[in-house]
């Protein structure tokens, strides 16, 4: 467990010792805040005609803000993994250093569980950026909390997945860009094949859609807690750390 | 401390290493020779256990390889060819990063992160970004990471590569204060390296064992004492290989007579001399006068300069025939 720890803050460090931590702060605290800027921007519109008309319609920011802001979230997420994966093994492949860890007393797990939740670490950190966001909403508003902290736990789970994903790719190949590029693809297909299959339910079509990483996010951001996609969610970076362990045991034997 | 049995690695279309032994002791400095591509590295790499051997098996203080890996691990410090630091990190902060990582306790770290920082002459640069060293500093960053954990068996991978002479005798006299505490293995393809620094050298060409002794041995060669390799016939058939080689021993100046595969009832012999004795006449005498032929008498000094020469050139000629083999095609 210690060994866990020991190599998880090396990397935070690096991390945040270099700019790309606060890069991606930023971009997303940017994104993030374009869009719930227009959100809200809709909900005070609409709420302003209901009154004018008379009418009372319902309105509800869990459903007509933060939920439409979660969705905007997991998608955003699906840039931002590969710029945190891309590094994870494929640089120390590069500059030698795996040869310090794979020599050191510590196991594979062990390095890949530690750099696994050092981009884990960084992710939650990223996210947090919309806290700020989320804060407005309580200090002028009441939503429900609970929804909220169901698609928080939503977008962790659905950027763990990724990011195990992306810590594989990143085991493959000693160039960062080559990383960062074939894992944004996998993203991009993965998000697009809940878009191809959304309406279809022939044949193939609903295998695919349930593999679609994003398809399981949308319960999340109802705010609804489903086992069966917190089961898929688990056993997807389950999956993702074990290929990462079989490719770093190949590397032993071919490297 | 090492153990080392037929150990042979293989990568999807080459042999790297061919089944190699060899043993060392404790607190001896071992060097291993080779040209590049000899398949030094991969010996190490299997020693550390980054690499698993293909076949054939490897001991590093009483621990297998594949079977103890962690407990190996524990006890080997290891400097690949390139020193892997992590640029972005200071010179302390990763020294204690790797004590950490090779299991040191927690209130001794502090301590030997010092005491390594002091011996390999870097205390002046700990709080300086290892990115921003130069390359005998980095050099000197690796040597300390593989240290750090006082460990059994060092592992160094050209050590002095690409430094320049004054830094390359302040690493040597570095690793030769460590020799005692610890078993040495270090590699090179600069034979004076060997020379300077160590006991005994393990020579490997293409992968095979090509020759293993001290330095003191290969060195005599060197200087002054001489190799003779002789062949020796009988006029009517049936020697008895013991007989001569008793007779050999008995000329004066000799100090080692060696048998080695004849061919078609010739008998072939190496014979070293004394320091400074010259025993070729006398060896002559010797053989006619016991009324054998003597089919050749030829003098085989090897320097180890010599030596590692008909090494490359051992390579040269398999790259010339494979090269001759594809015009031919």
């Amino acid at each position: 467990m210690s060994h866990i720890w020991i190599i998880c803050r090396r990397e935070l460090k690096s991390y945040f010792a270099s700019p790309i931590a606060y890069l991606l702060m930023a971009f997303f605290g940017l994104i993030f805040g374009f869009g719930f800027f227009t959100a809200t921007r809709d909900f005070v519109r609409f709420s302003f005609q209901a009154q004018m008309m008379g009418r009372s319609m319902p309105m509800n920011v869990n459903e007509q803000v933060i939920r439409p802001l979660l969705g905007f979230a997991s998608t955003v997420a699906l840039f931002l993994v590969p710029m945190i994966t891309m590094r994870l093994f494929a640089e120390e492949k590069k500059t030698g250093t795996i040869e310090l860890l794979m020599t050191s007393p510590v196991s594979d797990l062990q390095i890949i569980l530690g750099k696994w939740l050092a981009s884990m670490w960084l992710y939650a950190c990223i996210l947090a950026m919309s806290a700020i966001n989320v804060a407005l909403l309580f200090a002028f508003g009441k939503p429900d909390w609970k929804p909220i902290l169901v698609g928080y736990l939503g977008l962790l789970l659905q950027g763990g997945c990724l990011l195990s994903i992306g810590a594989f790719i990143s085991t493959t190949t000693k160039n960062q860009i080559i990383s960062g590029g074939v894992t944004f693809f996998v993203c991009l297909l993965l998000w697009l094949l809940s878009w191809f299959t959304a309406f279809d339910t022939t044949g193939a079509a609903p295998v695919i859609n349930y593999l679609s990483i994003v398809t399981h996010f949308e319960n999340f951001g109802k705010g609804v807690l489903d086992s069966k996609d917190v089961i898929f969610y688990l056993s997807m970076i389950f999956f993702g750390l074990f290929i990462t362990a079989r490719s770093m045991e190949s590397l032993r034997w071919r490297a | 401390m090492i153990k080392v049995e037929g150990l042979t690695k293989r990568y999807a279309r080459t042999v790297a290493v061919d089944n190699i032994s060899f043993e060392v002791e404790k607190g001896q400095i071992v060097g291993f020779l080779g040209p590049n591509g000899a398949g030094k590295t991969t010996t190490m790499r299997v020693l550390t256990c980054f690499l698993p051997p293909t076949s054939g098996s490897a001991n590093v203080a009483g621990f297998d390889v594949l079977e103890n890996p962690l407990e190996v691990k524990k006890r080997i410090g290891y400097l690949p060819e390139t020193p892997p630091l992590y640029t972005e990190m200071e010179v302390a902060e990763y020294l204690t990063f790797v004590g950490r990582l090779k299991g040191i306790a927690a209130g001794d770290i502090a301590r030997r992160v010092n005491e390594v920082a002091e011996r390999c002459a870097i205390a002046d640069v700990k709080t300086k970004l290892i990115g921003k060293l130069s390359k005998g500093y980095r050099q000197r960053v690796g040597l300390a990471q593989a240290i750090i954990h006082n460990p059994d068996v060092l592992i160094l991978d050209e050590p002095t590569s690409g430094l320049d002479p004054k830094q390359i005798i302040e690493t040597r006299e570095l690793i030769r204060s460590l020799a005692g505490d610890h078993t040495i293995i270090l590699s090179t393809h600069i034979l004076s390296e060997v020379e300077h620094s160590c006991e005994r050298v393990i020579i490997i060409s293409q992968g095979k064992l090509v020759a293993i002794d001290s330095v003191a041995n290969l060195t005599n060669r060197l200087r002054g004492s001489e190799a003779v390799a002789l062949e020796v016939e009988s006029p009517n058939g049936g020697l008895n290989p013991a007989e001569v080689q008793q007779r050999l021993e008995q000329v004066s100046g000799v100090s080692r007579v060696l048998a080695k595969e004849g061919r078609n009832g010739r008998l072939s012999f190496e014979v070293e001399s004394l320091q400074g004795r010259h025993i070729r006449p006398e060896l002559a005498r010797a053989v006619v006068g016991a009324g054998w032929n003597l089919n050749e008498l030829r003098p085989v000094g090897l320097s180890l300069e010599d030596i590692f020469l008909q090494l490359t050139a051992a390579e040269k000629k398999d790259a010339a025939a494979i090269a001759g083999k594809g015009e031919n095609q």
